[in-house]
């Protein structure tokens, strides 16, 4: 295949960016598409140009670090995929992809294609945890936890932070990526008992970093590559309205 | 005296730990506020040992070159976490989670780490429930277990097929509450890139922000370094992309011992290579083997589809050769058998480099069963093949999934093609029983030292051991060495040990630029890569090796002469990140090859073809190789075997068989 | 409380509840006005709108009426600027509509079309029957105002109300359509099994309330009601 690419460059932070046209050739359907950055890169470095910065790491979609805008979404066409488990055969011959960072205000652009995250590092350590020191913890099944909990738990917790969600909304607004980690919690018995803290924090937190509001369009829960639900914004708006009650 | 200490305690194997515990020097709490710990990396080891030390007092800086420290690689692992909590009743002990690790490891690991492990794995699982980890429960709400390969009893626990993801991200929420408490400081997309030594003894870093390209000095009382395994010298394997050795390298360039580098687990069940473009390889779990039947064709070069090729025709080459254990035997056998029956040209799929793993008949007696249960008479072969296939999506969905997105093709209908592929590696920094290098003060924790799992790790022990050295080895042992250290305070990092180290690592990075050849870093890795999978791989003997340590040296001078790193050093240069880390692995490769040449036996992963049974299995020599290699860095190119012999007291050596 | 109100989720609960009220007025409006269809020249109609304009409890509940538009709007206004800010450069390229609706992406558009609408629409009523002696005066009736204004005389007057009222009847449909359910989510009244409800009687009442009021200038002008 013979693909088109118009790709976001911008030398760092600071300086203004644009999109540049880069014809790529024989590329295979086999490919992924950060393979397909990578076939690009080299002939870039061939004709002594600088290659194009984009995050990546596992290639298997779990780590979370990709992050590409393809042709207006996030992770490009596929549903339930990350950039690096898209595969070139999505696409047809003669193609042209437009591929941006992730754009809000609290992701700012680092490079190219990179952004920094580093808000949602904030976000978790501002409550997104439970309070135990290693060696609290007494043996594991004192806790009986129902497996409908568990397994709702457990789905939220899917999230590997990635940011799509953020890229999708309109408003960026973060309330997926921290409506996952409260339920996570919150649907746990160990997890209630800091719940209240936990939510005020983490939302107070998420509006300091500049990600806006939720306005329910549902774009985070059909572009996060791990389909994690929108229940988990209402549980979180439920547990913040609760807490807010009490406190 | 030698280089070498294992400080294994005195005792008998079941109360070292204990007694350990109860003698090791403690330092108070008013001292701890005032050392400082540099951990480098945050994977499972590396963040459960930043949280668990600052709950202690220390002080704590955290390193790591992602742009997030829950992005670290131990979140890829899949399958699970062994502990011996004998919940399920069947037998499971401290005593035997150890023999079969030992075991595992065909014994070449120490007896005293490794009863150690097995003894704190059960808190291991009590720590993480407790942070909100949701592993798999039962209908009743307590916690389910599965087994896995080389172990008889069920003692793995699990969270789907994302059993690393969750563990490490409890960690990092444990990690991320000290940072918003303010004793950890953490530095994401910080490269670190040499060790400051003073007086003999660590005394920090020098970082490179990966952002500003800039150098940094960072001063720490001791430094552990958690920075994973060095699979990615092959290239391809199924680390991530930055996964590397440049930490341990640096340290070992600065005097820590290597041990047992030739050890690196092949894992049998990987989607294979599709084309020269191939960046990086993905595992399938080692689950899929129990329903899964392996085969290649009867007939060389047998261009037909899976589908149309007869039963008679196909040659189930594990339950032919292994009948007692099948599908089912360790890791590194089930890899050489598929090597060998592709090297034989029995190979499937476009590059012949494949074997089938199948789900047919499997899937039809899961259909049976389904049928049986909601009283179906007579179904057809259609009925059942649909019923069935709703049970292995059950079972196995996401992972059919991940295969259908990356191949193309549909598991449930054809078989999926599935090859070898390097997965982790056993050997690592030299450490002593309180995870300690030879330097003073450098610790290694998780895959980054070589100790627990011998020639060969067990599926769902990395987990496990990653979490051990972090959340229950470390913050004991660490005091040994601090106690004597409290009244040093914090060096500036002006101190000339400062200014040398990172004047060196200035000049490492101003060579690599200066090189302005014509090839990427992606060459040389490739080609690195290429020679370490077909000479230092599955099959090892005494010719490729040779051949592979002159062919090593080659690339790496063809490197330092060719090399092409477009953009500037200080700003994000990812070209410049690479460079560094493949010039790391073009040394480690050889020392790779250097010790698989020297270890003339075959054991775990590491099998050299001069060793082996009449039919074709590894074979041991117990009387001349039952030691630990640990290498030490003389000059590029020049290295200094040391041997710590291993002791068995408890268990004995024996050939492995699964026949 | 100051906290709860300024924060992210605080501000949509405020809409929520507006919304939610402002959804109850929809009722008892709609209903009140649906007498129109007795067709009896406006007798019941007109006895409706009188006792809407005369007991205490509905005036009093008109004036809380206002400050719910008034805050919905307000805090519309502020959450369209805040979301504004969170992404300073836009996407060269954005496949919106594979992820969402459109309507969901327009609520701001949406509601200030219905604003639009409303300040002619209280022009037209609501100011005469509470501010003039028109209606209270006994010179006409609301009914006879209604035809009025929906009638086909031949002028093209009439043509552009109605057009503008069911024009506006839409854009209320779409406002409703996301904001029902929406109301509910931000709530935190979401469930498996409650859920899928809610969301069928928001699309019914979306769709069934607008139409309901569309039909009265178009029954008007059509000459269905005499």
């Amino acid at each position: 295949m013979n693909l088109t690419l118009k790709i976001w460059r911008q030398k760092n932070a600071k300086e203004a960016g644009n999109l540049v046209t880069y014809p790529v050739k024989e590329v295979s359907p086999d490919m992924s598409f950060l393979e397909m950055f990578d076939v690009l890169n080299e002939q870039l470095i061939q004709k002594n140009e600088e290659p194009i910065a984009f995050d990546h790491d596992c290639r298997e979609g779990i780590c979370g670090m990709c992050s590409m805008y393809i042709n207006g979404r996030a992770h490009g066409p596929a549903q339930g995929t990350t950039t690096c488990q898209l595969h070139m055969r999505k696409f047809k011959d003669g193609d042209t992809i437009v591929v941006e960072p992730w754009r809000a205000e609290a992701f700012p652009v680092v490079k190219d294609l990179i952004v920094n995250r580093s808000a949602f590092d904030r976000v978790i350590s501002s409550g997104g945890f439970i309070s135990v020191n290693t060696g609290n913890a007494k043996d594991a099944n004192n806790i009986p936890i129902p497996k409908d909990d568990a397994d709702n738990s457990f789905a939220a917790a899917a999230c590997i932070g990635c940011g799509a969600c953020v890229a999708a909304c309109k408003n960026s607004s973060a309330m997926l990526f921290v409506s996952a980690k409260v339920s996570q919690l919150a649907l746990l018995p160990q997890g209630r008992i800091e719940r209240e803290s936990r939510v005020l924090n983490m939302v107070r937190q998420m509006d300091e970093e500049g990600f806006g509001s939720c306005t329910n369009t549902g774009a985070c829960e059909a572009e996060c590559p791990k389909e994690i639900s929108v229940e988990n914004i209402a549980r979180m708006n439920r547990e913040y309205l609760m807490a807010n009650l009490k406190k | 005296m030698s280089k070498i200490n294992s400080k294994i305690p005195e005792g008998v194997l079941e109360t070292k730990w204990t007694k350990y515990k109860s003698s090791v020097p403690l330092v108070n709490p008013s001292n701890k506020r005032n050392i400082e710990v540099i951990i480098v990396g945050s994977g499972l080891a590396g963040a459960s040992a930043a949280s668990s030390l600052a709950e202690l007092g220390y002080k704590v800086k955290c390193f790591c070159f992602q742009d997030s420290p829950r992005r670290a690689h131990s979140i890829a692992a899949q399958g699970g976490i062994n502990a011996a909590k004998n919940y399920q009743n069947d037998g499971d002990s401290t005593y035997r989670l150890f023999y079969d690790t030992v075991k595992g490891g065909d014994y070449r690991s120490r007896e005293g780490n490794v009863y150690r492990l097995a003894e704190v794995s059960a808190n291991i699982i009590d720590q993480c429930v407790a942070q909100g980890v949701p592993f798999a429960r039962e209908y009743g709400g307590y916690l389910s277990n599965r087994s896995f390969g080389g172990t008889q009893v069920q003692r793995t626990f699990y969270a789907a097929g994302q059993t690393g993801q969750q563990l490490l991200l409890g960690a990092y929420s444990g990690l991320e509450r000290q940072v918003g408490l303010g004793t950890v400081k953490m530095y994401s997309r910080h490269e670190m890139l040499d060790i400051v030594m003073i007086d003999g003894k660590t005394r920090g870093i020098i970082a490179r922000d990966l952002i500003t390209g800039k150098l940094e000095r960072h001063f720490g009382h001791a430094v552990l370094l958690c920075t994973g395994g060095y699979s990615n010298v092959f290239y391809l394997s199924t680390n991530a992309m930055g996964c590397n050795v440049t930490a341990a390298w640096k340290a070992h360039r600065r005097g820590a011992l290597f041990g047992n580098p030739c050890f690196t687990q092949i894992h049998p069940t990987c989607i294979p290579v599709s084309g020269d473009h191939q960046s990086k390889l993905t595992l399938m779990s080692e689950s899929l083997r129990n329903d899964g039947r392996i085969w290649v064709p009867k007939k060389k070069d047998d261009a037909r589809k899976a589908t149309d090729i007869p039963e008679e025709e196909r040659d189930y080459y594990l339950e032919r050769r292994y009948p007692a254990f099948g599908n089912l035997v360790p890791r590194d056998v089930a890899s050489r058998a598929a090597k060998e029956r592709c090297d034989a040209g029995y190979g499937v799929g476009t590059s012949k480099m494949a074997v089938y793993l199948d789900f047919t008949s499997n899937t039809l007696r899961y259909g049976q069963v389904e049928a049986n249960k909601r009283n179906l008479h007579n179904p057809t072969a259609a009925d059942l093949k649909k019923l069935g296939q709703e049970v292995v999506k059950e079972k196995y969905g996401n992972l059919f999934e991940m295969y259908e997105k990356i191949t193309g093709e549909n598991p449930y209908e054809l078989p999926m093609r599935i090859y070898p592929a390097v997965h982790y590696t056993m050997g690592g920094l030299w450490v002593d029983y309180e995870l300690m290098t030879t330097v003073p003060g450098l610790y290694a924790l998780g895959e980054a030292n070589f100790s627990d799992h011998g020639a060969n790790r067990l599926g769902a022990s990395a987990l496990m051991q990653g979490l051990a050295d972090g959340y229950f080895v470390i913050p004991y042992t660490i005091g040994s060495y601090l106690a004597s250290d409290i009244s040093t305070k914090a060096i500036p990092t002006d101190h000339e040990a400062f200014v040398e180290a990172e004047k060196k690592v200035q000049e490492q990075l101003d060579k690599l630029m200066n090189v302005k050849g014509t090839k990427s870093v992606d060459h040389f890795h490739k080609k690195l890569g290429k020679v370490m999978w077909d000479k230092c791989g599955m099959g090892r003997n005494e010719k490729h090796l040779t051949e592979a340590i002159s062919e090593i040296k080659t690339i790496r001078e063809e490197f330092w002469k060719d090399v092409r790193i477009p953009g500037i050093q200080n700003e994000l240069n990812t070209e410049l990140e690479k460079a560094g880390r493949v010039a790391d692995f073009l040394e480690l490769g050889e020392l790779m090859c250097k010790d698989a040449l020297m270890r003339k036996e075959s054991c775990g992963g590491h099998f050299r073809e001069e060793s082996q049974t009449p039919d074709g299995e590894a074979k041991r020599d117990d009387d001349n190789f039952s030691y630990v290699a640990a290498w030490e860095f003389k000059e590029a190119g020049n290295w200094e075997l040391h041997k710590e012999e291993l002791v068995f007291d408890v268990v004995h050596p024996t050939q492995r068989s699964y026949k | 409380m100051k906290q709860f109100l300024t924060s992210s989720i605080g501000k949509k609960t405020v809409m929520a509840i507006t919304g939610l009220f402002l959804i109850t007025f929809l009722i008892v409006h709609c209903g009140i006005n649906a007498l129109i269809f007795y067709n009896d020249g406006g007798k019941n109609f007109n006895a409706g709108a009188e006792f809407m304009g005369t007991n205490p409890i509905i005036r009093t509940m008109e004036i809380v009426l206002f400050l719910g538009i008034l805050l919905h709007i307000y805090q519309a206004l502020m959450l369209t600027l805040g979301n504004s800010k969170a992404r300073p450069v836009k996407y060269a390229v954005n496949d919106a509509k594979s992820n969402s609706k459109w309507y969901s992406r327009s609520m701001g558009l949406l509601g200030t079309l219905i604003l639009m609408f409303l300040i002619i629409h209280l022009k037209s009523f609501w100011v005469i029957s509470r501010f003039t002696d028109e209606i209270t005066g006994g010179h006409t009736t609301l009914f006879a105002k209604m035809k009025e204004s929906f009638s086909a005389d031949g002028s093209f007057q009439g043509l552009t109300v109605v057009i503008i009222y069911v024009l506006a009847m839409f854009s209320l449909s779409y406002h409703l359509l996301h904001g029902f359910h929406s109301a509910f989510q931000t709530l935190g009244l979401n469930n498996k099994k409650y859920t899928p409800l809610i969301k069928a009687v928001g699309t019914g009442f979306s769709i069934i309330v607008p139409f309901i009021f569309a039909m009265m200038p178009v029954s008007i002008y059509m000459g269905w009601i005499k």
